[in-house]
């Protein structure tokens, strides 16, 4: 660590006591947090462990149904969202909440545009403003431009300056890197830095251990709704953290075991047009076939060109030997092409669905007769993907809506497993799910192999690329520029062939 | 968050729950809804719990329930339909035209049915091909259809059929006219169809969550244009009863029905986003609002009044279950 925040700054924040009862659930049990000014506060915790809710009580959300929270020495209640903005407590969200077709400056004036006579937008004042906080955080953004001309991190940094403009204490990140490249991460976490020199406390919740430790100044553990342990940055270690975390060792982060490879499983021939550039490769029985670069690479682009997602130009794909011409979804899945996108609760699955109609959704008609369903079946194959793939739910009539996101990424996963598909395209495959349940994930995609499915993981997670392919495909604006077998992929090695560095 | 802990029933109770359907809580309050207001009617006035009264009502209801079939499965795939109304008075003309150019009447009502399942298909052609969003293509077919009736009837109504086509609405089951019959075995088929079968599903999928639906191997644009086919047919189909009963057809007839059918549809329990609803419910809606009618004319309220309570009770309704929804 190479900053540290004076040794006794006075605690800004201390929840204490909270309890939170969902019907049914018991999301937090007499949790506490306090937190300092000027630090970074890193809260971790598997997914359910209650950070959600914590910070939804924070954010005024959701209400608490006992505790006090103290806010530089006085009592508050936070009954609103809104009152708990005007008490300086801002919240960035996952999802952002931002109007698309609106420009950056008026984003961040939303709901208290500087007027000049009442009700005529002061035009230029709301431009200076925008400009001079933008500056202070760093970053070159027109604040003419607008949001949906914004890559992702850009936007994010728009929702940090309508916080600051909001004279924000306290920042609450929930997970803002997930969907950033190596590059915007450096970025935010330069403005996160500007953000705390500044005096403002930022509460950052992650899953990403590297993330922790890099600007993190103190972390809090909460298990089941309970707070469990705050520690010192310095004073613990990543292995500590994850055991604090499941209350069990985690022996091996990446448990690949590698097998010598099969047969040749499918062959994508130049592959051009949507932004993507000659890309030809081939993925055989038994490999993980690991595809790394940067956001806006072409990575997604190629998984949904492959499935037929999106129209392209050319697309030349033998699958089993056999040229397969795949202009449809419905094409790929024939062909035993399974598709689990990053942004699973929009693309993956319909979440008002039970567990066995998602699981069912891929192969409908094979599960009937002259249309009519055959509803035993059906059951029985979603009874039976849950224990094989351990899905932890009540049963199959439970609403996806109601799983934890691992579980939701096994019944994206059971879909495919049912439409008999054996070659898997991952998209982040656990963007957004807990420690344990990762594990739990690099498992199955281990039995995967070894039954001879061939498995195509994209992903931004640098370690997770490192530990489980056996191959890896680097690519960059469009095009694939290195391939790197696993014994020689390293760090440096795709970070160099992603940024289009010379080694 | 995790639903492990949210208690596990045990299995009987999920195997009632199954039978019952996912969407039998909320079905049931709207039951209840139902029979507190047949309580209070009968409270209130003796006519109304008399078998001829009762009778009455379901074959008012029918129309409006069968027209609500189809608006229910567009509504579960997350469109809307506004054309019902134009589209049952122009399949009724065609009907009647046919039956009066001497076709018999089974082909005739073959006919009828054609054209009705003609104009859906054309809406979801409108919205699938075409790209519109369903208010605008099926706003347009509205006054297409409700023009292309007016000008085969050159504006008139056309009456006077034979006696084999009227006892489509004369008949009687087992003192059960034959409307509400027919009533019965269309929502059968629908509630079948919805819970048994690959069409069903795919509805409910669609309307859940129509990118996850497509990447999952969906055939998304056949499904939805033949779920304005669907809508259209059950148009078709109310119409010949209407034209039966009334013993004549008229370009104006279905005016403002595509409202009441979504009335019945959202009271029933529907979600306007689509992926929820059930035909049970969109009956019981159908029912609700026909009860609603039936004793208010009992009860000599003005027609200007009635419409203020049915509206009142649209909204109830719908803002009930939207607070309970939350609640969960």
């Amino acid at each position: 660590m190479t900053h540290t925040p004076e040794p006794v700054a006075p605690p800004v924040l201390q929840m204490r006591g909270i309890s939170k009862r969902y019907p049914g659930a018991r999301a937090l049990t007499d949790a506490s947090l306090e937190v300092r000014r000027a630090e970074v506060h890193i809260v971790v915790g598997e997914n359910g462990a209650g950070k959600s809710t914590l910070m939804k009580i924070l954010s005024g959300a959701v209400r608490a149904d006992a505790g006090e929270i103290v806010l530089d020495g006085s009592k508050v209640e936070l009954d609103s969202p809104l009152r708990a903005r005007k008490l300086g407590i801002s919240t960035i969200y996952q999802e952002l909440s931002l109007v698309p077709h609106m420009s950056v400056a008026e984003n961040i004036f939303l709901g208290k545009t500087p007027t000049r006579w009442p009700g005529i937008v002061d035009v230029r004042r709301m431009r200076q403003e925008a400009r001079r906080i933008l500056d202070s955080l760093g970053v070159s953004i027109d604040s003419d431009a607008p949001i949906h001309s914004l890559r992702l991190a850009q936007q994010q940094m728009v929702e940090v300056a309508r916080a600051l403009s909001d004279n924000a204490r306290i920042l609450v990140m929930d997970e803002p890197t997930s969907a950033l490249s190596q590059r915007e991460v450096e970025q935010l976490f330069a403005t996160i830095t500007r953000v705390t020199s500044n005096g403002v406390a930022v509460i950052y919740i992650s899953h990403r251990m590297d993330e922790v430790f890099r600007i993190g100044h103190r972390v809090t553990v909460l298990r089941d709704g309970r707070h469990v342990a705050t520690r010192d940055i310095e004073d613990v270690t990543a292995a500590e953290l994850v055991r604090l975390m499941a209350d069990r060792e985690v022996a091996d982060h990446y448990p690949r075991r590698r097998h010598a490879l099969g047969d040749e499983l499918l062959r994508v021939d130049r592959l051009n047009g949507g932004g993507l550039k000659e890309i030809s490769f081939a993925l055989h029985r038994g490999e993980i076939l690991g595809i790394a670069g940067l956001v806006g690479a072409g990575r997604t682009r190629l998984a949904r060109a492959m499935v037929g997602a999106d129209p392209i130009a050319e697309r030349r794909v033998v699958v089993h030997g056999s040229a397969r011409s795949i202009e449809t979804p419905a094409d790929a899945v024939r062909a035993g092409i399974g598709f689990l996108p990053e942004d699973r609760k929009q693309q993956g699955l319909v979440l008002r669905l039970s567990v066995e109609r998602n699981i069912s959704m891929s192969h409908l008609s094979a599960l009937a007769r002259f249309g009519v369903l055959d509803g035993a079946k059906e059951r029985g194959e979603a009874d039976s993907a849950i224990r094989s793939l351990r899905i932890r739910t009540p049963g199959s009539d439970q609403l996806v809506l109601n799983l934890s996101g691992g579980n939701q990424q096994k019944v994206v996963l059971a879909k495919w497993l049912a439409a008999h598909a054996d070659i898997l395209i991952f998209d982040e495959p656990t963007r957004g799910i807990d420690v344990a349940a990762r594990q739990d994930i690099y498992l199955l995609m281990n039995q995967l192999v070894e039954n001879g499915a061939g498995l195509i993981m994209i992903s931004s997670d640098l370690p997770e690329v490192l530990g489980m392919s056996d191959r890896i495909l680097v690519m960059r604006g469009g095009r694939v520029t290195r391939e790197l077998a696993a014994h020689e992929a390293t760090d440096a090695a795709v970070l160099q062939a992603a940024l289009g560095v010379p080694a | 968050m995790t639903t492990a802990r949210v208690g596990e029933s045990p299995p009987e109770v999920r195997g009632v729950k199954r039978a019952l359907g996912s969407h039998s809580g909320r079905q049931l309050g709207t039951l209840a809804g139902l029979l507190t207001l047949c309580l209070v009617l009968w409270a209130a006035t003796p006519h109304f719990l008399t078998v001829s009264n009762l009778l009455n009502v379901l074959e008012q209801t029918a129309l409006n329930a069968v027209v609500a079939v189809g608006m229910t499965f567009v509504i579960i795939s997350g469109g809307i339909d506004l054309s019902v109304g134009s589209v049952l008075a122009l399949a009724g003309i065609c009907l009647a035209l046919a039956l009066e150019a001497g076709v018999p009447a089974p082909a005739a009502i073959a006919i009828s049915l054609v054209v009705g399942g003609a104009c859906g298909l054309v809406n979801g052609l409108l919205i699938t091909l075409g790209r519109l969003p369903p208010f605008i293509a099926t706003l347009g077919m509205m006054s297409v259809a409700r023009g292309l009736a007016l000008m085969l009837a050159e504006g008139r109504p056309i009456s006077g059929f034979g006696e084999g086509f009227r006892a489509i609405a004369t008949e009687r089951v087992l003192t059960i006219p034959a409307p509400v019959v027919i009533t019965i075995v269309i929502y059968a088929v629908a509630h079948f169809v919805l819970t048994r079968t690959v069409f069903g599903r795919t509805t409910y999928a669609i309307g859940g969550n129509e990118e996850a639906a497509r990447l999952s191997g969906v055939q998304v644009r056949f499904h939805k244009t033949a779920v304005y086919g669907v809508a259209g047919l059950t148009s078709a189909a109310a119409a010949v009863v209407l034209t039966a009963r009334l013993n004549s057809a008229q370009p104006t007839a279905g005016t403002m029905y595509e409202l009441d059918a979504i009335a019945a549809t959202v009271i029933g329990g529907s979600s306007l986003l689509g992926g929820e609803g059930t035909v049970t419910g969109t009956l019981i809606g159908a029912l609700i609002m026909g009860v609603l009618r039936n004793g208010l004319n009992l009860l000599n309220v003005s027609s200007f009044l009635q419409q203020v309570v049915i509206g009142v009770v649209i909204i109830g309704a719908v803002l009930v279950d939207m607070t309970l929804k939350r609640r969960r």
